[in-house]
């Protein structure tokens, strides 16, 4: 038999293993066990490991390559610090998400001494410190520079900023015997975004550093490197599926949501250009691969920000079952709660599911709204000119839905149908008539570590695996 | 103004804020001057501010004037609109070039 691959995923509450046949192309078993990052790690792989050999057939388990990503113990935590709020601290930002960071706090000009005292309590993984364009303002990074350096913060410092004075801002750092590297300005210009140099140093620093701050040693003694913070292996998996291989066609543009418990993420992959005439484009250009968190909309510890967000109305409009709506008799304040308390929770009866999918359906729906963009009307002597803020990405192809409340298999659809263009909400840039598929065996973020060493036929299993809704 | 004893480098019409910018800091330039006809002003100047910050040109003063909407808007709050904008100084249409010269040396001692 072929030696298998093992993708693993340390993750907060589970630790997850997917078994490939690379030669075959096939995907040949899903597992999980609770992760166990607060005692040893390598008890919740090894009853992973073990329960992955039983769903197998009980043989041995034959393994010739391992690769394994990580969002335990609180996940990659970085903060961002830029000078202007909508440029470079946003194109920090970007960096960071797109490198599947967690963002624990954003700062824009000088950085105050109340500042560096909450940026100290939050004690990032990474601080990734941009300001100035190349050749532009030099005086911010150098002062956030010096505070950082006299602070009591022993985290790495990335410098992606003003190419003139990025040198000195480390030695200003490291005379502090702080971690500083220098890599290139995520904002070179005023009208070009620069992320990868950045997210390439972070998966460095993660890969070199993090994992050892975390207490994943024993894991990698088992499994060798973890290679990037899970996000980042999901985003390589939707890359991958958007443009596919020389060999394999991908999808074209697509968009990913992920619900979860407390966040829910919505990665975009396409360049999101207008697509029609007379169009302007303002504010910072957006990154080809985009991924954006929202800390308030999850369907278990953040269900009672949705409400709040939202209103009871907007969730029990979508709360549909097999088309037949329940909402009246549901307590929908007393669920709300109980879910709120019990991230665990898993759905048990019809009004349950109800629930879920409403809560998910509006968590969509905002998520996605805030992700894409949106255009405004004015007028002219000329006639109408259309302004657009962020990517367009109303000819998106593909929706895909991944985690939690798809894997329950109940109306993917008609959540992932809440992405889409509302023509209540014209002015959101949002796909008008994509396809609609669910990542049914919840596998992208296995995909995307597959694709670093396979990624013909990783891309071929994904497509196998996604399921048109 | 060129007769007031400035130094003008003219960047003629369709300007990109990027190309303002990019002019500004070639020519050393105190200030930025944007004179609009056909009430695009918010979309020449909305943000512009921001990216002379991270270009390195807080000091250099933004002055904008002429036909800056369409439609009717008080003159207050046409003002308004664009300082929030954080455009230095602002002027209608009728304003007079003595008026935005006295203003440029007044700001340049």
């Amino acid at each position: 038999m072929t030696k298998l691959t093992l993708a693993i995923d340390f993750g907060s509450t589970y630790t997850k293993v997917v078994a490939f046949d690379l030669v075959a192309e096939q995907l040949v078993g899903v597992a999980q066990a609770v992760s166990t990052v607060d005692t040893d790690i390598t008890i919740g792989l090894r009853t992973a490991l073990e329960k992955l050999r039983m769903v197998i057939g009980g043989g041995k388990l034959d393994a010739d390559r391992i690769l394994a990503c990580s969002s335990a113990a609180g996940g990659l935590r970085i903060v961002a610090a830029g000078l202007v709020r909508q440029l470079t601290t946003k194109a920090a930002e970007e960096a960071a998400l797109g490198a599947g960071a967690k963002i624990v706090g954003t700062y824009s000009y000088g950085l105050s001494p109340e500042d560096i005292g909450r940026i100290e309590k939050t004690a990032p993984d990474i601080v990734l410190l941009t300001g100035g364009t190349d050749g532009g303002d030099d005086k911010v990074i150098l002062h956030n520079a010096v505070a950082l350096a006299a602070c009591k913060l022993s985290s790495p410092v990335v410098i992606a900023g003003n190419k003139i004075v990025a040198q000195k801002a480390q030695s200003l750092l490291r005379a502090a015997n702080k971690y500083a590297t220098v890599i290139e300005n995520v904002l070179p210009e005023l009208d070009r975004l620069n992320v990868e140099p950045a997210r390439v140093a972070i998966r460095d620093i993660f890969m070199q550093r993090i994992t050892h701050a975390k207490g994943l040693d024993k894991a990698q003694a088992l499994v060798g490197d973890i290679i990037m913070p899970t996000p980042m292996a999901v985003l390589k998996g939707a890359t991958l599926l958007a443009q596919g291989t020389g060999e394999e066609s991908g999808l074209g543009d697509l968009i990913i949501v992920d619900v979860g418990g407390a966040t829910t993420d919505v990665h975009s992959v396409g360049y999101g250009h207008p697509s029609r005439q007379g169009v302007v484009v303002k504010g910072l250009p957006e990154p080809y691969v985009k991924r954006t968190v929202e800390g308030d909309l999850g369907i278990r510890y953040n269900a009672r920000s949705i409400l709040e967000i939202t209103g009871k109305k907007q969730i029990m409009e979508k709360m549909v079952f097999s088309n037949s709506p329940l909402a009246e008799n549901i307590d929908l304040d007393a669920s709300i709660e109980y879910l709120s308390g019990h991230i665990g929770a898993i759905p048990q009866s019809e009004e349950q599911y109800s629930i879920d999918i409403g809560l998910a359906s509006v968590a969509v729906d905002i998520a996605t709204q805030r992700h894409a963009g949106k255009i405004e009307e004015m007028y002219f002597p000329t006639g109408k000119v259309w302004i657009q803020y962020g990517k367009d990405l109303t000819k998106t192809k593909c929706v895909i839905g991944t985690g939690g409340i798809f894997a329950y298999g109940q109306e993917p659809r008609s959540i992932l149908r809440t992405a889409c263009y509302n023509q209540n909400n014209p002015m959101s840039l949002r796909p008008m008539n994509p396809e609609c598929f669910v990542d049914e065996r919840y596998i992208l973020y296995a995909v995307g570590l597959l694709a670093e060493v396979a990624p013909r036929e990783a891309l071929r299993i994904m497509k196998r695996h996604l399921k048109s809704v | 103004m060129k007769e007031a004893g400035f130094k003008i480098v003219s960047l003629e019409i369709q300007v990109s804020q990027e190309e303002s910018i990019n002019a500004a800091i070639q020519a050393k330039a105190d200030a930025t001057s944007v004179s609009s006809l056909s009430g695009h002003a918010k979309i020449l100047v909305e943000g512009l501010k921001a990216k002379c910050v991270e270009a390195g040109l807080t000091h250099v003063g933004l002055y904008h004037g002429a036909q800056l909407i369409i439609g009717d808007m008080r003159w207050e709050d046409q003002d308004r609109l664009f300082k929030e904008m954080r455009v230095d100084r602002v002027y209608p249409h009728n304003a007079i070039p003595e008026q935005a010269i006295a203003d440029l040396k007044a700001n340049l001692k």
